[in-house]
């Protein structure tokens, strides 16, 4: 039998940076991803407050592009993808009834890789300038940029991306593998299912936004040819590389909050989710469609009329489990007994939201109409819907639905509804005109544009619903702050919630499960209550529970990647050798430390379960 | 039992990488893992099937490639995923001298493989093929140097793993790095087979 190892147990800062626990990983993410948040929003106003007026010259140029190409580099690397996994992190496991993710120490490597990865590349605005190529990076103008901030781009990124793709293996195997008894594949909440597709998605996407950002880094540091006309390269290559990752990442994006979407509804509405295994092989079929029609980015390339249809057609079919979503959420509202909380309002708002986005993705799989709306505002428009609109409206539901589980406290639900409805008013004011400057003919990506061609008003209201969109998100920022109050403390289960993670006290115990459960049908915690037992049905009689070391490797490992970044982004080989060197001294030490872990024992798991605390 | 302890031939589990939760979660998570680098080395072979005939006034790939070196190279790394089959069947019978034998023979193999890479790769650049002088060379030394890293990578994996298991025995911790490290052998040897192929094959005829 194992030996009864004593528990070293760190605090402060340094429980924080060795933790392999999912739940503090999981804080870590929204931290971490809440920050860039920020950092991307406060860049989004700063280009609208350039675009207020015309002939502004407040950001202009070089320092405009910076700003354009960060905005969508954070809020799509650094925001939106780490808040949804800091959700996954938090949520997933409790909602599976499992102690842990499958590799909790890789875990944690996904983690500190994505967060070096981000202050690398924010790193950039203190050293010689962003990067101004755009998020997309197009060669050639990524690959003759001569200022480091492309590089800053291109290393941050892969770091960040390394970190990404770990996590997504991580809670594939998780689900698999790890799921409690009785929690079949058709009994997972939607969001488990959303994140797993998203996962599966991240798998077969992310290893190509890999190579290209290699091939974009060995033509920048080492002088390579790839997309180099005079040498033979080819630039389009660039374009289908990052588009085979880009598009699926849009639904890496989407495909959570559809999920998030998915409990909230089913929550507030108390009814079961309707329509749940039509909710379940859409989210599958959109996620296999999601490969197949990154050609819509690329439709005025010209790869010609076959190409171009194909992947047309392709695009349209995904409306069609798209529409089976949306029906499917306003039927578990009908007949419902509809609570308006916060979290609900947010549900409720993406649902129109959203229905618009995707009416104008519609619009622009249409190739010859897409060549009139190509590169302008309309496109701005478009894309801000479905993901301001869709995603971000997604999380915000999904912050105020778990904030107790993960935190402990329950936001101010009053606050809320302002951050609600500023931010909702907000986001319509900011971008439902641009698509009437888009097909007014305002390009995209251009830092200004001239009076008297009928651009100003809607670009004014524009701007104006941004900073309502702002002040939307500091009311969110003092409810956060006002929430560490005793007064907001919780209780288990504040919403009469349906799955897994309100059926364990507040706080959730670090081994997350005294006895596995035995889940008996969907929605395992609303079977229970409506069959008189109130409480989850253990699967296993109390015993010692296997816990997982913490470990600064992780740490270290992604410090030593950082290091390297620098290196090649200054081209000095040394510094990149040594951050390398680091790297593989702490995979070295990883495999010859063995690190079996520690043992709970069942005298304390007991005295937790007579203390109410598990 | 505890997953660092020595297995006997009386407690030995038919599949001993399966054995437990962590190994379970290995196989399946390493699996995936391959899926990627499937994805991975997709880009890498479109890339080069996109620029392999821009060499402008370099050597082609049909002036370049000597099939008999390539040939010795695949024929090495083809019997290196066989003795690691073998290393593995060992691995299934408890045997864990024979496991590191098979092992070493692999770990030689690749080795040899490795250093008829870098003959050949030197043997190109002073024929005036780089990584710098046409679009065709960036994508071949990426291809076949990614591949190479690989090779690189598995050598410094299993040295490492058998070093730091020699005298410990085949446990239930052990087990599913030692099969681990047999398919992500295999895998980079089918990326050759593809590499062979694509690369050479295609080169000289097609």
């Amino acid at each position: 039998m194992a030996t009864h190892e004593s528990h070293k147990k760190r605090s402060g800062l340094m429980d924080w940076l060795t933790t392999v626990d999912h739940k503090k990983i999981g804080i870590l993410y929204l931290l971490a991803g809440g920050f860039f948040f920020l950092i991307g929003g406060l860049e989004a106003v700063l280009m609208r407050i350039q675009l207020m007026e015309p002939d502004s010259k407040i950001f202009t140029g070089e320092l405009y592009n910076q700003l354009l190409t960060m905005h969508g580099t954070t809020m799509i690397f650094l925001a939106a993808m780490p808040i949804i996994f800091g959700f996954m992190n938090a949520i997933v496991p409790l909602q599976l009834g499992a102690r842990d993710v499958a590799f909790p120490y890789v875990n944690a490597v996904g983690f500190w890789l994505f967060f070096f990865g981000g202050v690398l590349l924010n790193l950039s605005w203190f050293l010689g300038g962003a990067p101004e190529a755009g998020w997309t990076a197009y060669a050639p103008l990524s690959t003759v940029a001569e200022d480091t901030g492309v590089d800053f781009y291109v290393l941050g990124l892969q770091i960040a991306g390394a970190g990404t793709l770990a996590g997504g293996i991580n809670f594939l195997v998780t689900i698999i593998n790890m799921r409690a008894p009785g929690m079949t594949f058709m009994r997972m909440p939607l969001f488990t299912w959303a994140s797993f597709v998203t996962s599966g998605l991240i798998l077969f996407a992310f290893p190509a936004l890999t190579v290209g950002f290699f091939l974009l880094m060995f033509e920048r540091v080492f002088d390579a040819n790839f997309f180099n006309p005079d040498m033979g390269g080819n630039i389009l290559i660039w374009e289908h590389i990052f588009w085979i990752f880009g598009h699926p990442e849009v639904y890496i994006l989407i495909l959570p909050a559809f999920g998030i979407i998915s409990e909230v509804i089913s929550t507030f509405s108390n009814k079961r989710l309707f329509g749940y295994s039509a909710m379940v092989f859409a989210t599958v079929l959109i996620g296999f469609l999601g490969f197949m029609v990154w050609v819509h980015h690329m439709f005025t390339v010209g790869l010609g009329p076959v190409a171009n249809s194909i992947f047309a057609v392709a695009t349209m079919a995904i409306a069609i489990p798209t529409g089976v979503k949306i029906f499917n959420w306003i039927f578990t509202m009908w007949g419902g007994q509809i609570r308006f909380s916060t979290a609900m309002l947010f549900a409720v708002g993406f649902v129109p939201t959203f229905v618009m986005g995707g009416v104008t993705g519609v619009m622009l799989s249409v190739p010859a109409a897409d060549y009139q709306y190509h590169d302008s505002y309309f496109v701005v428009a478009h894309f801000h819907y479905v993901i301001v609109g869709g995603l971000i409206l997604g999380l915000f539901s999904g912050l105020y639905y778990w904030y107790p589980r993960m935190f402990n406290r329950v936001l101010n639900e009053t606050l809320g509804k302002w951050n609600f409805w500023l931010f909702f008013i907000g986001f319509h004011l900011t971008f439902f005109p641009q698509h009437w400057l888009g097909l007014m003919g305002m390009p995209r990506r251009v830092y200004t544009y001239m009076s008297g061609q009928e651009l100003d008003g809607a670009n004014f209201v524009s701007t104006i619903g941004a900073i309502l969109m702002g002040a939307g998100t500091v009311v969110l920022l003092i409810n956060i702050i006002i929430s560490a109050s005793s007064k907001y403390a919780t209780t288990k289960d504040p919403w009469d919630g349906r799955t897994l993670e309100w059926s364990m006290p507040v706080p959730t115990p670090e081994y997350n499960f005294a006895q596995t459960p035995l889940v008996r049908g969907l929605d395992a915690l609303y079977v229970e209550k409506t069959a008189g037992n109130g409480a989850m049905t253990p699967a296993e009689p109390v015993g010692e529970i296997h816990m997982p070391n913490g470990s600064i490797l992780p740490f270290i490992l992604s410090l030593g990647m950082f290091i390297s970044g620098f290196g090649f982004i200054y081209s000095n080989w040394y510094v990149a050798g040594a951050g390398l060197g680091l790297v593989l001294i702490t995979m070295f030490l990883r495999s010859i430390i063995d690190d079996h872990g520690y043992h709970i024992h069942k005298e304390e798991v007991e005295a937790d379960i007579k203390g109410g605390r598990a | 039992m505890n997953a660092g302890e020595r297995l006997t031939d009386a407690n030995f589990p038919a599949h001993p990488e399966k054995a437990t939760l962590e190994g379970k979660n290995k196989f399946l998570g390493f699996w995936l893992f391959l899926g990627g680098e499937t994805v991975l080395f997709a880009t890498l072979f479109g890339t080069y099937l996109g620029l392999r005939n821009m060499h402008l006034d370099g050597p082609s790939g049909a002036e370049l490639f000597s099939l008999p070196l390539v040939f010795l190279a695949t024929m090495l790394l083809l019997t290196s995923s066989l003795t690691s089959v073998y290393a593995v069947l060992s691995l299934k019978q408890n045997k864990v001298r024979s496991l590191q034998g098979w092992f070493l023979v692999t770990l030689l193999l690749g080795l040899g493989f490795l250093g008829l890479e870098i003959y050949e790769f030197i043997h190109y650049v002073h024929e005036g093929h780089t990584f710098t002088s046409s679009a065709f060379g960036s994508a071949f030394y990426t291809l076949v140097g990614f591949h190479g890293a690989h090779v690189l990578f598995g050598i410094l994996w299993i040295t490492t793993l058998l070093a730091r298991n020699w005298n410990r025995g085949i446990t239930l911790s052990n087990a599913p790095k030692y099969y681990l490290f047999a398919l992500y052998w295999h895998f980079v040897d089918v990326v050759w087979v593809f590499i062979f192929t694509v690369v050479y094959l295609m080169g000289k005829v097609g």
